[in-house]
């Protein structure tokens, strides 16, 4: 079960955040700081799956932006990394005139998109 | 969903957004935001009436501001008002707010309901797709209660778009995850499942998320998704990669809908009906061929989302765990990617394997590729996958190769990374004890591991190594040898002076006669630790120093001397200062008998647990690795402590209360005021602590035993013919499931008995009361075992006085060790002279198998796994009987945990089933038992199964605890 899903940008400035289970917002924060922190300090020869707690990070980077995403124990670590694409694959579909090195951008477009 | 903002863009918006963005400072911001904010406060309130657009705009800038993080206490009407408009984009911003700044406001909630049960009843797909969505964004208990009777009607409706199905099925999800209190099972059920016959894959999807969740709680209701989840899953294995349109990803058709397709397989156990068995069985070996071909595509994309297919699938396999030939060929395919380019594929390979080393079936598959694992562990970069290599390694070890694993474990701790130095530390100590054939090889394993990191050695490993050196007395003289060389290097750590002080001190002898390693060497080495050591290391010195004296006689007055030293006596650390005084006095003025009584060698430790493996569980939580371990421990346990040579015996037992001092200080008369010992003190404490139960002092017989209730109120007077074994199997079946009360009463004589057990040891008091004023005259109670019983159990009785005076009662105390399980129950005989006659009877002592039973708590899917492991059917005794007793739930609880065995809640499916598990200890061996018993309340019957590793004790269980019910 995927528990959060966050889009950090490189400064450790959470740019998304969605959760699918109760969290306080201060514990979210703390949290987001984090797992970031986490993120940041790999390098690419790491693997994507991070133990962190109780449950696993997967995450990718595209350009400066981090897409990180909380899971239990039973989910299958490889099909949320791809997922992960996937869901920037839609993104970039749907805002069609970003481009992805812009995804930074794009983040800001897609929390205020709601919005228009 | 209509693209972003075209054609309606709403410019207020925009600029509002843009002045925004363009403030310099933090203070024109809020002086921006306060503007506006009193612009729309002016507009909601003014006397004309908004327009649905401006209202739209108004509750917009309104969410903007408090995205940016300021309060919001206006508006919330107007936005509630947007939710009725007929206009998609205000009802899709009125709801936007609404799942933002959800307010409890309770008459505000009654609107939003409102709105939302109209939008639900509006069978207009978009309208009921945004009410969805808003209950499930909030997913709060008060949407649940307003709304979980509801969704499911929406979901299983014949006429319902797909879309909306799909929204309607991931919003009960979320009201399920919740409260699942909230959402009523019934008719709908069953139609969910044939959600997954649908024609689109999205709903399907959806579907299949919300059905593994229900699945998991209530299995029974969902059984039928099994037949479906597999036929569905062998229609996408087998489509062309362009069947699926939309849903094929990289030419990979739909990999999420077949990854939690076989996620949901993953909730039962393989398919009974054999047609539907093959068809699964055909699916998995599709997809690991799959796996063999050439890519379809050289793009990542391809090979990750065909990867996530087959790792599920090889979850799938492991969880059956019925196929060998499905089990070996995961392993081969995980075994190419131990050595893939991409680490991601390499950390979850070894993350699979590890699980698969757990079946029996692909054990020695997965031990064939050692080489690439350990050299995984020499040269990953990665920390996580180093340590997925540890764990693997770990798994795969079994008596063949763990020489080698324990010498590249120690390897490795030397570079390992810090935050997984201590597991490692626990991992090698446990290996090597368990797979020490040769036991100096294990003493030497764990002394190198105190060299390489001390600071990671916990209390419990150098605790538990003393523990083995004292139970084996083959290697004493080794280990008294190896930690006096290790103590030679100028820098050793403290762990290592502990251990050597503590072995020394009980085995120094052993090696005393080379004059290399004299008393006084031995003495001189210890001591020059002594004052880099903190303060509890040195209070064992101390112990070890008093120990020396009685060992070594010729070096009393120089240990007296260190005692006597001022900066013993007068020590600022109490703990220290007093055993200073106590030792010296008690060196000064005890005869050279009393020494050796009160300083005399420390009798075995009881075998229990290692404690090492308990931190490591505690460490991992409930982890397959550490489950296996526990598994293979029940199923063979020929692992050290159990064939142990130095006999516990009897006097062992009766040791008064474990106390914390090494040297049982407690028992010695100069030394009773000894104050309890304080924490510095107490530095073995853990190795004697198992339970509270087994730790609580043996009370010693005193004459308040008697005073029972259960033997005061029983008055009850029969006849009873002398010379005849009361097989009164009544009173005999009574204390199978409790240790006290009356055995036998008649005129003359009541016998009460009082008994403990722990591990494969007991002792149980009985006492003799005389009913008549007349003295009994030659009283003999004897316990009589037949010829079986006594090679399965040793009872060990102290004679008592052969007069008993009228009215006085007499107590008999029989020492009992379990050697190995037994069937039948020692007979108690009792003669005695009363008033002239002779009167002799025999009961049954009810000494039964059960009593050496130790609870063991697991979850339900160890519970499961276990009892699967033990489906040979010679395992297997069932019993079906009628009840004898009224079938009261919770009297049956409590006798099943009297019994002996932990009573294991929410483990079963059927909450009216009691499931219990132990371990039955004996001398020779550890026999683990998984028993199950169902009641059938209108038939008034209970089916009682039993699952061991040994034959003849489930059938004696069976037995036992069937008269029970």
């Amino acid at each position: 079960m995927i528990k959060f899903f966050l889009m950090v940008n490189k400064q450790g400035q959470t740019r998304l955040s969605r959760y699918y289970e109760h969290v306080e917002i201060n514990k979210r924060t703390m949290l987001e700081a984090e797992v970031i922190k986490n993120c940041l300090s790999r390098s690419k020869d790491e693997c994507s799956f991070i133990e962190y707690k109780d449950f696993k990070l997967v995450y990718r980077q595209y350009a400066a932006l981090f897409i990180v995403v909380g899971i239990d124990q039973t989910e299958n670590e490889m099909a949320v990394y791809e997922l992960i694409h996937n869901f920037v694959e839609v993104l970039d579909k749907y805002f069609s005139r970003v481009v992805s090195e812009t995804l930074n951008l794009l983040c800001n477009i897609f929390s205020l998109s709601k919005l228009w | 969903m209509p693209a972003v903002s075209k054609g309606d863009g709403m410019r207020g918006l925009a600029v509002f957004i843009s002045d925004i963005r363009n403030c310099k400072s933090k203070e024109a911001e809020i002086k921006r935001i306060n503007k506006e904010l009193a612009n729309i406060r002016s507009k909601f309130k003014g006397d004309k009436a908004l327009d649905g657009y401006s209202k739209k705009k108004y509750v917009c800038k309104l969410l903007f501001i408090f995205l940016l993080g300021h309060d919001i206490d206006f508006g919330h009407m107007e936005a509630v008002n947007l939710l009725s408009s007929n206009r998609y984009t205000e009802k899709q911003i009125g709801y936007l707010f609404i799942s933002v700044l959800v307010n409890s406001n309770s008459e505000l909630i009654r609107l939003i309901n409102n709105a939302i049960k109209n939008d639900l009843a509006s069978r207009n797909p978009t309208f009921m797709g945004l009410a969805l969505h808003c209950i499930a964004n909030v997913g709060s208990r008060e949407m649940a209660e307003a709304f979980a009777g509801e969704i499911p009607k929406i979901l299983v409706a014949g006429d319902t778009m797909d879309s909306v199905k799909q929204s309607a099925a991931l919003c009960l999800l979320r009201l399920y995850r919740t409260s699942p209190d909230l959402v009523p099972m019934g008719d709908w059920t069953s139609r969910v499942v044939h959600l997954l016959n649908d024609q689109h894959l999205g709903v399907v999807t959806a579907a299949t998320s919300l059905i593994t969740t229900l699945a998991q709680k209530n299995p029974e209701e969902f059984k039928t998704s099994v037949s479906l989840a597999v036929s569905r899953l062998s229609r996408i294995v087998t489509s062309a990669s362009t069947d699926l349109q939309d849903y094929t990803y990289y030419f990979v058709p739909a990999p999420w809908l077949s990854v939690k397709l076989l996620r949901l397989l993953q909730c039962y156990p393989p398919p009974e009906d054999p047609a539907v068995r093959g068809r699964l069985t055909e699916c998995l070996e599709t997809i690991l061929n799959k796996a063999q071909e050439p890519p379809k595509s050289k793009k990542v994309q391809h090979s990750n989302a065909k990867n996530a297919v087959l790792f599920e699938a090889i979850s799938l396999i492991i969880h059956h765990d019925s196929e060998p030939n499905l089990l070996v060929r995961a392993c081969n395919q995980l075994g190419q990617f131990l050595q893939h380019r991409e680490t991601n594929l390499r950390y979850l390979a070894l993350e699979s394997m590890c699980t698969l080393a757990s079946s029996e079936f692909s054990h020695e598959a997965v031990k064939t590729h050692i080489e690439t694992v350990i050299n995984a562990l020499k040269t990953e970069r990665d920390v996580s996958v180093r340590q997925r290599a540890v764990d693997l390694l770990y798994a795969m070890c079994d008596r063949s190769n763990a020489q080698q694993i324990v010498a590249e474990m120690l390897n490795y701790l030397e570079t390992a990374d810090y935050s997984i130095r201590e597991e490692i530390v626990l991992k090698v100590a446990i290996l090597a004890e368990k797979y020490a054939v040769d036991y100096t090889w294990y003493v030497d394993t764990i002394l190198n591991l105190i060299r390489i990191a001390g600071d990671y050695v916990s209390e419990e490993v150098w605790y538990r190594v003393i523990q083995i050196v004292i139970n084996r007395d083959d290697v004493q003289g080794y280990a008294a040898k190896t930690v006096f060389e290790a103590l030679q290097a100028p820098a050793c750590h403290e762990n290592l002076v502990k251990v050597g002080g503590y072995i020394l001190g009980e085995f120094g002898n052993l090696i005393a006669g080379d004059p290399r390693s004299s008393p006084l060497i031995q003495f001189n080495l210890l001591h020059s630790k002594f004052h880099l050591c903190s303060v509890p290391t040195r209070a064992l010195l101390l112990s070890t120093y008093i120990k020396f004296v009685n060992l070594f006689p010729e070096i009393k007055t120089t240990i007296q001397d260190v005692l006597r030293s001022d900066s013993q006596l007068k020590n600022a650390d109490v703990e220290l200062q007093q055993r200073a005084v106590e030792y010296l006095r008690l060196s000064t003025i005890a005869s050279t008998d009393i020494l050796a009584t009160v300083l005399e060698e420390m009798p075995p430790f009881p075998e229990r647990e290692s404690s090492i493996l308990a931190k490591l569980k505690k460490k991992k939580g409930p982890g397959t690795v550490t489950d296996l371990e526990e598994i293979k421990k029940e199923r063979s346990s020929d692992m050290n402590g159990s064939a142990e040579p130095a006999s516990v015996n009897a006097s062992a037992v009766s040791t008064p209360s474990p106390s914390a001092d090494l040297l049982g200080l407690g028992a010695a008369p100069v030394t009773n005021s000894a104050p309890p010992p304080s924490s510095s003190g107490s530095l073995l404490v853990d190795v004697f602590s198992d339970s509270a139960s087994a730790v609580a002092p043996l009370a010693p017989g005193s004459d308040d035993n008697f005073a029972s209730p259960d033997l005061a109120s029983s008055e009850v007077v029969s006849e009873e013919p002398a010379d005849t074994v009361h097989d009164a199997d009544e009173l005999f079946h009574k204390f199978v499931c409790k240790n006290n009360g009356v055995l036998f009463e008649n005129q003359l004589l009541q016998i009460g008995l009082k008994s403990e057990f722990r591990q494969n040891l007991g002792r149980m008091f009985i006492f003799y009361g005389n009913k008549t004023s007349t003295q009994f005259l030659n009283f003999t109670p004897t316990v009589i075992c037949s010829d079986d019983l006594q090679s399965s159990l040793n009872l060990q009785t102290k004679p008592v006085d052969p007069t008993v005076d009228g009215g006085a009662q007499v107590q008999q105390v029989v020492n009992i060790e379990c050697v190995s399980d037994f069937m039948e129950a020692p007979i108690l005989n009792i003669q005695f002279r009363y008033g002239g006659t002779f009167q002799n009877l025999s009961v049954k002592l009810p000494i039964t198998l059960n009593k050496f039973f130790q609870p063991t708590e697991m979850s339900s899917q160890d519970f499961f796994q276990r009892w699967k492991q033990l489906s040979n059917p010679k395992q297997e005794v069932q019993n079906i009987f009628k009840a004898k007793h009224p079938m009261d739930a919770e009297i049956t609880k409590a006798k099943i945990i009297g019994f002996g065995s932990a009573l294991l809640e929410e483990v079963d499916p059927n909450p009216a089933n009691f499931v219990g598990a132990g371990i039955i200890h004996t001398k020779t061996t550890q026999i683990g038992c998984l028993l199950r018993l169902e009641p059938n309340l209108q038939a008034q019957m209970y089916r009682l199964t039993l699952r061991t590793s040994k034959e003849a004790v489930s059938q004696r269980l069976c037995e036992l605890l069937s008269e029970q019910f």
